[in-house]
């Protein structure tokens, strides 16, 4: 079980370079949208993963219940508004990937690359 | 031991998923994929100990998020280009970087240690705390909304202004901000499919139901204004795939949507501003009654409201952005 007690980081370091991966290595700006938000819940599994306490609950108190061991509340607040805003932030991306469609007529990156140079 | 090992089964779903979603090269299975990624993570939250979490991520994340991209899927094309330059280069630093990482997690302390430094220093204050300063259950809302008020304000304002820069940025070529309602037309999305018209008729009112708990039970049980603004967010958007996008716009106006979104992040404000004029400091709950525990109450109450309303508002502004583009 000693090993297995970073099981959660080792999965939070695979995610968040699957999704770097995405956002470096693919040509697509809709698949790099895509890595971003893979790599977004990587970080969120990392914050969830430290508020976890052995033997704990979820930190909502019960009236008559003593000496109950609750999660750290701390990570869950910063993680649970910073999902409503990476969903926000994504749709801003996604728009600018619309207008790109729209402008360029393709959302592969290279080939905007090569429209921008052409005089 | 169960839970540990249905932890581990979960954690190994989502790397499975994440992979699926990077290697397919049909855009929309990619998003149906991310649909379930997100669910698997939402479970794992909840399997972590953080209900109010994984309620946000499986409204959020499986629910707008899918739509939202779907939405601007229908705007672009859905096939990806294979033959992408420097694979091995990048799948080798990616490598790399993980073996850096997993080398490093040995100095972390092991999950659940009672002894990690992060479950020391303000965690415990606050759940020693919550009980005599604000006396409502949910420590995660009383965090939330009052000890870390001024946090919150800002992603409220920071979602807002991810909202309004959808519509700048959708809006290009057009002389209006705000959708226009589309003419009425033939094309009426699901109308004529018999099936998604009763399932989807019967659920809207209960998700808009459990929305409405969700905001005002948030003191008491995992729940609060983001969570609950998603799901009535979904809920519209369920209406609106059903009956179709004019409607939709007939039922709740750009307008109405655009105000919902602006006041409810001014109601959070003005909170903030009547607790100053009562002689406290910006978003001090305590003095808006004479009782400081009723206070708290009242302002968390009031802001959460401002939360759920302004969420609403910008989660459908963005959504009616994209769709009324498709047509």
């Amino acid at each position: 079980m000693e090993i297995l007690g970073h099981y959660h980081y080792w999965v939070f370091a695979v995610l968040l370079m699957i999704g770097f991966y995405a956002l470096v290595a693919k040509q697509n700006l809709f698949k790099k949208m895509l890595g971003l938000s893979i790599l977004q819940s990587a970080v969120f599994l990392l914050y969830i993963t430290m508020a976890e306490r052995e033997g704990g609950t979820a930190p909502i108190i019960q009236p008559g219940v003593a000496d109950q061991l609750y999660s750290n509340p701390l990570p869950q607040v910063l993680i649970l508004t910073a999902i409503v805003v990476g969903i926000s932030t994504m749709a801003l991306g996604l728009a600018i990937v619309v207008r790109i469609r729209e402008e360029y007529g393709t959302i592969e990156d290279d080939e905007i690359r090569r429209m921008d140079r052409r005089p | 031991m169960i839970v540990a090992v249905f932890g581990i089964f979960l954690l190994t779903l989502l790397v499975v998923t994440a992979i699926a979603i990077v290697r397919s090269s049909d855009l929309f299975s990619a998003v149906m994929l991310s649909g379930i990624f997100s669910l698997l993570m939402a479970a794992n939250f909840f399997v972590l100990d953080a209900a109010d979490v994984a309620l946000t991520e499986a409204a959020v994340g499986a629910g707008v998020a899918t739509v939202l991209l779907l939405g601007a899927l229908a705007l672009l094309p859905t096939d990806e280009r294979q033959g992408n330059r420097h694979v091995g280069l990048a799948a080798l630093t990616m490598a790399a970087n993980i073996t850096v990482i997993i080398y490093a997690t040995h100095d972390v302390p092991p999950l659940g240690d009672p002894a990690a430094p992060a479950q020391q220093h303000v965690a415990a204050w606050y759940l020693a705390h919550t009980p005599e300063l604000i006396d409502i259950p949910n420590v995660v809302t009383a965090v939330l909304a009052s000890f870390r008020g001024y946090d919150t304000i800002g992603e409220v304002f920071v979602i807002l202004i991810a909202g309004i820069g959808v519509l700048f940025v959708l809006s290009g070529g057009r002389d209006q901000l705000l959708p226009k309602r589309p003419e009425p037309t033939l094309n009426t999305a699901l109308k004529h499919h018999l099936i998604p018209q009763v399932v989807g008729r019967l659920m809207i009112p209960f998700i808009i139901l459990f929305g409405l708990y969700t905001q005002f039970h948030g003191e008491y049980g995992p729940g609060g204004g983001f969570q609950a603004g998603a799901l009535v967010a979904a809920g519209l958007v369920l209406y609106s795939l059903i009956e179709g996008e004019q409607a939709a716009l007939e039922l709740t106006p750009p307008n109405l949507l655009f105000g919902l979104a602006l006041g409810g992040a001014l109601l959070y404000g003005a909170v903030g501003v009547i607790a100053m004029l009562l002689g406290g400091t910006f978003l001090d709950y305590s003095v808006l009654l004479s009782d400081p525990i009723a206070g708290q109450h009242l302002g968390i109450i009031v802001i959460e409201l401002g939360v759920g309303l302004s969420v609403t508002g910008v989660m459908l502004t963005i959504y009616h952005a994209f769709a009324s583009r498709v047509s």
